[in-house]
Order: structure tokens, then C-alpha cells, then sequence
């Protein structure tokens, strides 16, 4: 397809099959076509015959359609919604181990505050925050702290969900 | 009553009405031959190789429309089993798989013969299934027939561990399943077939577009009956020869890279075009930019939804079953007092009249060297058009296609997506056996045969007296076309040397052998080994070495920027 359009960050919300060959199948098919993954989250619903599943990818209007309707294809694929269509909400878990030592500690205690993150754990040498937001509210917080301090980040990717009456089931 | 799996599996086969399953044994699938064994519904076809086994089972089912089946061991089965697993799933081919695996407790521990099959087949097949317990055994064969053969067809594989195929469980096949997150589309939207109706009617530079979901979607009936009615133009691609009759007058030929010349223009130049189960592939409209630079509607139906405005945008999509889309398309049409623009249309024809003028696909009559052409050409009149062919890759599969004047579908059998050298010859077998009253020839070429030649054996075993077509040029034709044309006629490894005596060779594997040197011999050589009703033939037609395909639409050039002949090169 001749795409002329930039490319627009979509975040597709799946229900599939909870099967052991489920996630490669989905993976599988973004490699082979040549999909951008930004990210990926997975795990069972409260029913535990599916699972739910937040895919984070860009591409132009064609690409994404093109995308949605492989997804589709897919047989342990149930149902693709596209969650740029409504109103929606996208949260994402970071954990971040930062060095704490002396006049740095209080510092970036008010950082943390800032963001609405939490120490979870605390050393003599180290804090461990735990943010959650959308992914740019995760970004400005690592842009705000001093690099040298910054040992580990953990991200799990983005996880959406639809605005009020808007329900994704099987 | 409690069955093991392996006898459980041979049930679900006889339940689906089943009649061949071509394979091979190995050590994982031992219980399931042994439970073969014991029964005489399904019959099994030895091959010589499991590449053969899938595409003798692909073109059986190409030809019935019923799934093929086959079955192979595990590790090198199931490697071997890849390439014809790829060649079925390119071109939608219902099929079901069935494959060995190390038993349970060893899957993952490098096992003898271990391969991860639904893994590496994941890729080429519609979907496949790894059967972990015995109990799901009969509802997961059961939902393979169901996924291989409905919606866009597939091939669907069930991979089943030793141990599965030993315990016992009670059997029970489903009448039908349900998947959940599986309903393929059966009936387009009424306002889309609508809206395309009218549009045809407008048109004043129509164009019909046929590929092989008409004759995977048994819907060829309608696609003629539609066409007739409308007096449009009418292409098929590769894969759609036979879903509309190319004696018909409004049948313009093949389009696509070796296509004719008046269908690559009208195809290029229409105004309205209606695409019918075709999916515009690179082979066939070419470079995609030069195909936009000209304006043109377009209607596009298929079962597919991914299929549609994936290559070229469409102005109608129509998802749904052709049959059901096609038929109520005539109805919206019969109903209508609106008929085509008459004069238009016969501007239309006139025009198409003076680019078949060019008459694309002469050659030289008179040439004292046998020119393929002319061996396609001949074969078509000795059978009458009447004959199942089978093709392999290369530049005879091209004049296969261009030369014989196909009237009906599933008789026709090659490998359009994939391209795979090798499929001829087990192809014919498994025509063969489908229909054993039919004649059944294989085009090939000196290359291509030798992929899968072992199958002379399997041919011999099982009286499948198919006529082998070789156009033999000694030369990967094909690629040596392309090295000439594109690479400055550097013929870098396309010589093939050493060739063995193809007449000897027939003849050590209990089959008739001839050589034909002679242009004046071809049609009397034919007519003798036609006439071989219960022998294999096999026909070495020493051709033209410098022979190409013409016209030719470079890969990547526009779909009218056609080399039309050696004077073009
Ligand atoms: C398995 C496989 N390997 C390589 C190719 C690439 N290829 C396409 S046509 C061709 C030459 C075929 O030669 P031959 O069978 O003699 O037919 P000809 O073109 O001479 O008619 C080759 C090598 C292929 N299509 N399939």
C-alpha cells in the first residue's frame, strides 16, 4: 500500500484465547509483517479462558487497519478494538531504583511526590519508586531526575481500557 | 468405546469422508500407521518424500475442493513437510496435517526427532494445533476440517505426541464445532453490492479481475453467468485459469507480469474494474504507483477481509462468500431496468480489438528447433482441452498458462504464490487419484522435475499413469530469462549440466520413456503416449534453449511497460 500519511501512535486492545500459543501467534505475525511494537502487555481476564491483551504500535490510517484486520485473522484471536476510536484510558507501571544517598535523598523523596509515585522500598543507599500513569507521565519523571542517580527501570507497557459504557467482551 | 488416539485419528479421517492420506511413517506417528493398518476406509499413499505427500494432497484437493490430507513423522517429517505446507497455505489450499511428535514428557528436552512444529510451521499454515491430551483429540481434528475448509481455505496442521496417539479415550466426534473467535463472513453488505451494481452499470471502461478465490469459493458459475450478462472484458490470474472459459470472446487472456498484452492495457486503462477473489499481487498489477497514475473504481469482493485494500485502496469492498456476493449481484441486476452504456462499451471492445491486434503470444511456426510454445499448444489439441494439467515453476508453467485454453475450474494446477519448483509431478498424483478415468498431464521443465522425480516411483506403485510434459531446454529457463534480460546475459549457475537420460530414467522406474527432437514429431509422440491410457509417459521435448516468455513486465516496472519480444531486448 502507497502510504503517504505519518505514522500515529494507536494503542489496540485484544481479546484472545488464554492458550499456550496465543502470544506467539500475535508476536509472531507484528515480526513476519513487519509491525512496529512499541509494547506489550498480557495476562488472564476475569474469565480464565481469555486473556486481555494491550499492544502499543504506530503506523499510518492503511497500516493500522491492515494490522487490525490480521489481528482478526488470527484464530485464537476473539476480538481487536482499536482504542483510538473512543475515549480511553492507558496506564502504565514503572518501577525505578534510584541511588539515595545524603542531601540527594530528600530531593527526589519530593520528586516522587510530585508524580503521585511511591517508595516501596527503602535502603541506606537506595529507594525504589513505583509510578503509574500514561507512558508520557513516566517519561517526564525519568526526564526530571538526575540521570547519575537513575540504577534500574522496570516498565510493564501500556494497558488500556475504554471510557465508561465502552466494554470490550467476548 | 475406548480408542487409543492413533485409532481415534483414523476415525475422524473416515468421519470427514476422507478417501487418501498421503504420507510417510517414522517413529512418531508408528501407533497411527499401525492403526491404519487395521482398517480399509482410508487408503494411504506412500510417497517418496514428504514434500510430495503435501502437495499430492494440496492438488487433490485443488482438483475436488475437498481437503487434502496428509501425514508425517516428526523432525525431518515435518521439515520436509514445510516447503508443501507453504505452497498450500500461499494459495489457500484446504488441507489438514497431521504430524508426529516426541511424546509429552520429552517435548523440550531435545528429544530424537524433536522439531517445535507449531512453531516453525506457524508462519505458513491457516492454524495448527498441538494435541496435548488424547481426550481433545476427535474436537480438535474436528475444528481443523472445520477451519481448513471454510472462510479463506488453509492449510491447518495437528501436531499429536506419541504418547497421545497410544492412550485410550472415549470416542465421539462432534457433529460441528463452534469457535468463538472464528465466524468467516458468509453474505456481503446489501448496500455495497448495491452500490457496486451501479457502478458497473456507469461504467463505460469496465473490467473484470478474476483470481483463484472464484474457484476456491466454487463460484466460476456466477462469475460467467455475471460477465455474459454485462458483455464486460474478462482476466483471470494465474491462479483464477478456468473460472471463467478462455475460449469465451470476452476473455482477454491471463494479465500480470506474463499476461497479454490487451489484458495488462485494459486492465491499466478501465475506468470501473470489478476484482473477484483476487488479491493484486506484485506478479499481477506490477509497480502499484504506476497502476494509481491512472484513475479507475474499483469493486472488490473477497472472503478476505485482510485481503481488501492491502496492496491498492478500492473504492467497494464486498467481504463475503463470492457464490452468495455474485449471485445476489445478479439478482440487483436482473431486477434492474438500467442497462449498460451500449456505445460506450463498443468503443470499449474496439479498442481492446486493436491491442489483441497485436497478437502477443505468436512465435515463430516455422522454426526447425522445437519451440515450447508449440508443445503446449499441441498438447492442448491432443487432449482436447480436456486434460487435468499440472505445472511446475519456470518459464513453461508461463506458456502452460498462456497456450491452453482453460473452459472450467480445478483443472489447472500450480503453484501461483509461492512459486515452488517440484510440485508438478505430485501434483498429477494426487489429480490422478481424485480422478483416475481423467488424463492427467504435468508440464515441467528438466529443472523442476528433478525436485520431486522419486515420485516416478509412487506413480509406479500405484498404476498412476500421469503424461509428464518436459520441456526440457537445459536451462533454469526462467532464471536465465531474467539473466539475459536483467543481468546483462551473465548466466551465473542457470546451465544445467549433467542431465540424465530422462528416457532411461522412466524406463528403470517401470515407466515409458520418449525423446522428441523434431518439430514434426511432436504431435505424433503425443498422440501415441496419450494414447498409453494405464502408463506413465514421460516426454522429453528437447526445446529452444533461447526461448523466453513474452510479453514481460519487469519486476517492479509498471503493468503496461510490457517487453513484447526479442526485439524489445
Ligand atoms: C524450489 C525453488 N527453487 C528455486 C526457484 C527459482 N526458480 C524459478 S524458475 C526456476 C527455473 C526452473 O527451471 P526449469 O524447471 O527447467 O523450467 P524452465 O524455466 O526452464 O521452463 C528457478 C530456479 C523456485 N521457483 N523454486
Amino acid at each position: 500500500m502507497e502510504d503517504h500519511q505519518q505514522p500515529m501512535r494507536h494503542i489496540l486492545s485484544l481479546l484472545l484465547e488464554n492458550e499456550s500459543g496465543a502470544l506467539s501467534r500475535v508476536a509472531g505475525l507484528f515480526s513476519a509483517r513487519g509491525y512496529n511494537i512499541e509494547s506489550l502487555t498480557v495476562a488472564p481476564t476475569e474469565d480464565p479462558t481469555l486473556s486481555r491483551m494491550t499492544i502499543v504500535t504506530s503506523g499510518s490510517e492503511e497500516v493500522i487497519e491492515q494490522i487490525t484486520k490480521q489481528l482478526n485473522k488470527l484464530i485464537d484471536v476473539v476480538k481487536v478494538f482499536d482504542l483510538n476510536e473512543g475515549r480511553h484510558i492507558e496506564r502504565e507501571l514503572m518501577l525505578v531504583k534510584v541511588r539515595a544517598e545524603g542531601v540527594v535523598r530528600e530531593e527526589i523523596k519530593r520528586t516522587v511526590d510530585i508524580f503521585r509515585g511511591r517508595i516501596i522500598d527503602v535502603t541506606e543507599k537506595t529507594y525504589t519508586v513505583e509510578l503509574t500513569g500514561p507512558r508520557d507521565k513516566l517519561d517526564a519523571f525519568l526526564e526530571a531526575m538526575d540521570k547519575r542517580f537513575i540504577l534500574e527501570t522496570v516498565r510493564t507497557g501500556s494497558s488500556g481500557i475504554g471510557r465508561g459504557e465502552w466494554i470490550l467482551r467476548a | 468405546m475406548q480408542l487409543s488416539g492413533a485409532e481415534i485419528t483414523i476415525r475422524c479421517l473416515e468421519a470427514e469422508g476422507v478417501e487418501y492420506v498421503f504420507g510417510y511413517p517414522g517413529g512418531a506417528v508408528l501407533h497411527i500407521y499401525d492403526a491404519l493398518f487395521t482398517q480399509d476406509k482410508v487408503r494411504h499413499i506412500l510417497v517418496r518424500h514428504e514434500q510430495a505427500a503435501l502437495h499430492a494432497a494440496d492438488a487433490y484437493a485443488r482438483a475436488t475442493g475437498r481437503p487434502g490430507v496428509a501425514l508425517v513423522t516428526s523432525g525431518p517429517g515435518v521439515t520436509n513437510a514445510v516447503t508443501g505446507i507453504a505452497t498450500a497455505y500461499m494459495d489457500s489450499i484446504p488441507m489438514v496435517i497431521i504430524s508426529g511428535q516426541v511424546p509429552t514428557p520429552a517435548i523440550g528436552l531435545d528429544a530424537f526427532q524433536e522439531v517445535d512444529t507449531v512453531g516453525i510451521t506457524r508462519p505458513c499454515v491457516k492454524h495448527n494445533f498441538l494435541v496435548k491430551q488424547v481426550e481433545d483429540l476427535a474436537t480438535t481434528m474436528k475444528k481443523a476440517f472445520h477451519v481448513a475448509s471454510t472462510g479463506r481455505p488453509g492449510p491447518v496442521l495437528v501436531d499429536i505426541p506419541k504418547d497421545v496417539s497410544q492412550h485410550m479415550a472415549e470416542f465421539l466426534y462432534p457433529d460441528s464445532v463452534s469457535m468463538r473467535s472464528y465466524s468467516p463472513a458468509l453474505r456481503g453488505d446489501p448496500a455495497a453490492i448495491q452500490a457496486a451494481v451501479d457502478m458497473l452499470l456507469e461504467a463505460r471502461r469496465p473490467m473484470v479481475y478474476v483470481g483463484g478465490g472464484a474457484i476456491l469459493g466454487n463460484a466460476s458459475g456466477q462469475v460467467t453467468q455475471l460477465v455474459k450478462d454485462l458483455g464486460f472484458p474478462c482476466t483471470n490470474t494465474l491462479m483464477g485459469l478456468g473460472a471463467y472459459p478462455a475460449t469465451d470472446p470476452q476473455f482477454v487472456g491471463m494479465l500480470g507480469m506474463h499476461g497479454t498484452y490487451e489484458a495488462n492495457l485494459a486492465m491499466q486503462h478501465c475506468d470501473v474494474l470489478l476484482a473477484i477473489g483476487a488479491r493484486f499481487d506484485d506478479r499481477v498489477i506490477g509497480n502499484p504507483r504506476h497502476f494509481y497514475s491512472e484513475g479507475r473504481r474499483i469493486i472488490h469482493v473477497d472472503i478476505d477481509p485482510s485481503s481488501i485494500s492491502k496492496r491498492v485502496r478500492v473504492d467497494v469492498p464486498i467481504v463475503g462468500d463470492l457464490s452468495h456476493v455474485l449471485r445476489e449481484m445478479q439478482t440487483l441486476l436482473d431486477a434492474s431496468k438500467k442497462r449498460p452504456d451500449d456505445a460506450a462499451l463498443k468503443e470499449w471492445w474496439k479498442q481492446i480489438g486493436e491491442w489483441r491486434g497485436r497478437n502477443c503470444l505468436a512465435y515463430d511456426r516455422s522454426s526447425a528447433i522445437i519451440k515450447p510454445q508449440f508443445v503446449v499448444e499441441k498438447l492442448y489439441e491432443v487432449t482436447r482441452g480436456d486434460a487435468i494439467v499440472t505445472s511446475d515453476v519456470g518459464q513453461h508453467q508461463m506458456w502452460a498458462a498462456q497456450y491452453i485454453n482453460l473452459t472450467s475450474p480445478r483443472r489447472w494446477l500450480n503453484s501461483g504464490g509461492l512459486g515452488t519448483m517440484g510440485f508438478g509431478l505430485p501434483a498429477a498424483m494426487g489429480a490422478q487419484l481424485a480422478f483416475p478415468d481423467e488424463t492427467v498431464a504435468c508440464v515441467t521443465g528438466e529443472a523442476s522435475i528433478q525436485m520431486c522425480i522419486q515420485e516416478l516411483s509412487t506413480c509406479k506403485q500405484y498404476h498412476l499413469p500421469v503424461k509428464v510434459i518436459n520441456l526440457n531446454n537445459r536451462y533454469l529457463g526462467m532464471v536465465r530469462q531474467w539473466q539475459q534480460i536483467l543481468h546483462g546475459n551473465r548466466y551465473s549457475e542457470s546451465y544445467m549440466d549433467a542431465l540424465p537420460d530422462f528416457v532411461k530414467l522412466a524406463e528403470s522406474y517401470g515407466h515409458v520413456g520418449v525423446r522428441v527432437e523434431n518439430p514434426a514429431d511432436v504431435e505424433p509422440a503425443m498422440r501415441e503416449a496419450f494414447a498409453l491410457k494405464d502408463r506413465v509417459v514421460f516426454m522429453d521435448f528437447m526445446t529452444d534453449q533461447t526461448e523466453n516468455v513474452f510479453p514481460m513486465v519487469k519486476a517492479g516496472q509498471g503493468l503496461t511497460e510490457m517487453l513484447m519480444g526479442a526485439e524489445d531486448l
